[in-house]
């Protein structure tokens, strides 16, 4: 099975995706497909600070429990308040309406230590 | 480790499945979605591989007494054919294991059927009981020589009926008999966990394949998790996780199933269960409905204020229930507030969320 990879995101070994382009992070194809149907995501509030490999949240499905961690550090700028009603996007549409965070203030070269897709494809073949 | 697999494991592959571990069987825990296969039982026909539950046979001369003996309901009431609910208890009346028990259509042999990996100990605490009190039985464990099938829903008896020589229209809730399906010997029953009409088949290991190409893929394969939302939904306990001999030790009472106790026949923990009777208990098996965002889950604590201080109790089970859209949750509770109706608060994450008592089961069935 392969599964979706888009080459404007980088990627953490725990199956976060961080899209530079608009600061977006979500979970990757490969991860809503593992944890199967998601039912809640309990995610930070506007204004937070997040940090890069630290846990930022947590995402519910109906067997399993799966903390979320931060691909890069930065300041919460926005959530996906989609969710709370409709949480079933983020393994309908992980890379688009199922986003979960929008961060600003991303420190420079914090991408530098994601995967980049190619790598992150490897790891989930 | 998982170290059995059923004889219908390749085709659980083939079908996409996901595995899991359960009871050291390896088992599909989803093939397309815990959500879709949930909804085909509820509202069609869902199909499960259950041969990982036991098989053991009890005959001879003295096989009703030792049946009689070991399990919590009255085994002499069955006729030829009839299955019932019972607990295996021990002394102290606390709940080994729970079961369904069949007089098969032989109307000499009884059929019990333990828990995923609990075949194994079953057969040797019924032999050594056996040996003990002197009784002229044989306690045979089946379960590798045997499969079984679930069709679930409220379209499984016809679509069952489609495959066999049984009338299973005819047959009553908890009755089986033999017969052929899609060719294949069976005992047909009438039977199920999943709070929906239904059958289990119950085959030789070999005809495994046969069978489940006869429902699959025209219904729909289901896995475990499936299996766990609708049970829940439904308030039926789940061996090892609602209860479990060592570590979270219950009664029947305590368990919500007091109703599958005849305390008129002599059984291992009668005494320690009439004294457990004429008293109260301090704590009770029910169900909870979340008022707030998130899912409870097995081992968070229950408190009876929002402060998350006063602890009344713990969740053993809990889901977002496919079928309410609401979080929902089964556990044991201080007595005093297992009323329906009585708002209590489960810790998630550190954070009590308000929830009511709820007793289930938490759909209409």
């Amino acid at each position: 099975m392969s599964f979706d990879v888009p080459d404007d995101c980088y990627y953490l070994e725990s199956h976060e995706w961080y899209r530079p382009a608009d600061g977006r992070v979500g979970i990757t194809d490969f991860a809503q497909d593992e944890l199967g149907d998601v039912v809640f995501v309990d995610l930070p509030v506007v204004g937070e600070s997040v940090t890069a490999g630290e846990q930022f949240g947590v995402v519910e499905s109906i067997k399993a429990v799966s903390d979320l961690y931060a691909p890069v550090s930065g300041t919460v700028a926005a959530v996906n308040d989609d969710l709370e009603n409709a949480p079933e996007l983020v393994n309908d549409e992980p890379f688009a309406g199922g986003w979960l965070l929008e961060l600003e203030d991303v420190p420079e070269g914090d991408v530098d230590d994601l995967l980049a897709p190619d790598g992150y494809r490897e790891r989930t073949e | 480790m998982a170290s059995r697999t059923t004889p219908l494991h390749d085709r659980h592959a083939e079908a996409g499945a996901t595995f899991t571990d359960f009871g050291g069987w390896e088992m599909p825990v989803e093939f397309d979605g815990i959500r879709d296969e949930h909804a085909a039982v509820r509202e069609g026909v869902g199909v499960f591989d259950v041969s990982h539950m036991g098989e053991v046979e009890v005959s001879g001369p003295e096989a009703l007494e030792l049946v009689s003996r070991m399990t919590t309901n009255d085994a002499s009431h069955l006729d030829p054919g009839d299955a019932q609910y019972a607990l295996q208890t021990d002394e102290e009346g606390v709940i080994v294991d729970d079961t369904l028990v069949y007089l098969l259509p032989d109307g000499e042999t009884y059929l019990f059927v333990p828990n995923a990996g609990h075949d194994a100990e079953a057969v040797a605490r019924w032999r050594d009981h056996r040996d003990a009190w002197g009784l002229d039985a044989a306690v045979e464990n089946v379960s590798d020589e045997r499969g079984m099938l679930a069709v679930q829903g409220p379209d499984a008896v016809s679509a069952v009926a489609d495959e066999t020589t049984a009338d299973v229209e005819a047959l009553g809730r908890f009755e089986a008999a033999n017969a052929t399906v899609a060719g294949v010997d069976c005992l047909v029953s009438r039977t199920g966990y999943t709070g929906e009409d239904g059958v289990e088949l119950v085959f030789e290991t070999g005809d495994g394949a046969t069978l489940w190409d006869a429902f699959v893929p025209a219904y729909r394969p289901c896995g475990l998790g499936a299996r766990d939302t609708l049970r829940t939904e439904m308030g039926f306990l789940l061996s090892g996780q609602d209860f479990h001999h060592e570590e979270n030790p219950r009664t029947p009472f305590e368990a919500g199933v007091g109703f599958a106790v005849d305390l008129d026949h002599a059984f291992v923990g009668r005494d320690a269960l009439v004294a457990q009777a004429a008293g109260e208990l301090a704590e009770r098996f029910t169900g909870l409905v979340l008022e707030e965002r998130g899912v409870p889950r097995h081992g968070y604590a229950v408190t009876a204020d929002a402060d998350a201080a006063d602890r009344i109790g713990e969740l053993t089970s809990g889901t977002m229930s496919p079928t309410r859209g609401e979080p929902i949750g089964l556990g044991y509770l201080d007595a005093a507030y297992a009323d329906p109706g009585t708002t209590v608060y489960v810790v998630i994450r550190g954070e009590a969320k308000r929830a009511t008592i709820t007793e289930p089961p938490f759909i209409d069935r």
